[in-house]
């Protein structure tokens, strides 16, 4: 049980790294992007959402950063 | 060559340079103050098993029809493209360490020296840490690899642009008999990161049913902004302990 559990952790810590919240929010543009149903609109969902995304992973660190 | 194919063979290389300038650090740690033969042997066995890997998901990725190829690799390489984007940004502004591989084989020493003397013949305390160092440092070119090459359906030059890169590493190792502290390896992680996350972005949309307005040309649009923005996040967090340290000399 103790080796499942260890290889489901490895599993998620070579996914998800160490910011979860990313991870996550690729899966949700993803499903974004497909519930578009306007093919020719939908491809700014995946740059604006990375974007934003990518910020918000900085800015935590270097506030966690600044604060410590 | 095209430019996706261009593209496919940089950051394969590029990425697999980066992870093999760390696995080379861990092995000459081991191999020498403890045993080359069982140093070698634990790499041996890392690469083969990572061949293995290679073989047994390349033909599973590849017979997926392609707008699920699609989703899953950009999906992926979005993924894992954000993980070196973000770190390369991190280290970048100076918030994160840069990566000492001079540090790091100082660590790795004092701990194979501090196990005691090595064993007999094979000794299992060098064949595990080379084999666990190189084994994990490859896993992730593999799955950049193999994503990369059946998107596009060239694995092979995937391929070979790892294994270029890994005998360029390991000449130069060779060559020069102590790690590679001065490649620029954030340079490098910063690049493959860029590059990971503009494929994923184009593919990932792509699989999830967008057309991009130009089709194939939007990359061409699509990298350097990604490049653009990412610099500009760099300056924009980096750190005030920098600035100052700039000032001042």
């Amino acid at each position: 049980m103790t080796r499942i559990r260890d290889a489901a952790e490895g599993v998620w810590e070579f996914i998800a790294g160490d910011d979860w919240v990313t991870a996550a929010g690729v899966i949700l543009a993803l499903g974004m992007t497909a519930l578009i149903t306007d093919a020719d609109s939908a491809w700014f969902v995946m740059p604006l959402v990375v974007a934003i995304l990518l910020t918000l992973s900085i800015w935590r660190e270097a506030r966690k950063f600044r604060r410590d | 060559m095209s430019g996706q194919a261009l593209g496919l063979a940089i950051s394969v290389f590029l990425a697999c340079a980066v992870e093999a300038v760390e696995a080379l650090t861990i092995v000459l740690a081991v191999g020498t103050t403890r045993s080359w033969r069982s140093a070698l042997s634990g790499a041996a066995a890392a690469v083969i098993a990572l061949a293995v890997t290679t073989a047994i998901l390349g033909p599973g990725l590849t017979s997926l029809p392609i707008d699920t190829l699609r989703l899953v690799v950009g999906g992926l390489l979005l993924v894992f493209g954000l993980q070196w984007l973000r770190k390369a940004i991190l280290r970048a502004a100076g918030i994160k360490a840069q990566h000492d591989e001079d540090e790091i084989y100082r660590e790795e020493t004092a701990a194979a020296r501090a196990v005691g003397a090595p064993a007999e013949g094979l000794d299992p305390y060098s064949f595990t840490i080379a084999f666990k160092g190189v084994l994990l440092e490859g896993l992730e070119v593999v799955f950049i690899a193999l994503t990369f090459g059946a998107n596009q359906h060239r694995l092979p030059l995937a391929a070979a642009a790892a294994g270029a890169a890994v005998l360029l590493v390991v000449a130069v190792g060779v060559a020069v008999r102590r790690p590679l502290a001065r490649a620029p390896e954030n340079a490098m992680k910063f690049s493959v990161g860029v590059m990971l996350t503009s494929f994923g972005i184009f593919w990932g949309a792509e699989g999830a049913g967008a057309d991009w307005p130009g089709g194939d040309a939007a990359l061409l649009a699509i990298v350097p902004s990604v490049l653009i923005f990412s610099l500009l996040l760099a300056r924009a967090f980096r750190s005030p302990a920098i600035e100052v340290r700039a000032a001042e000399a």
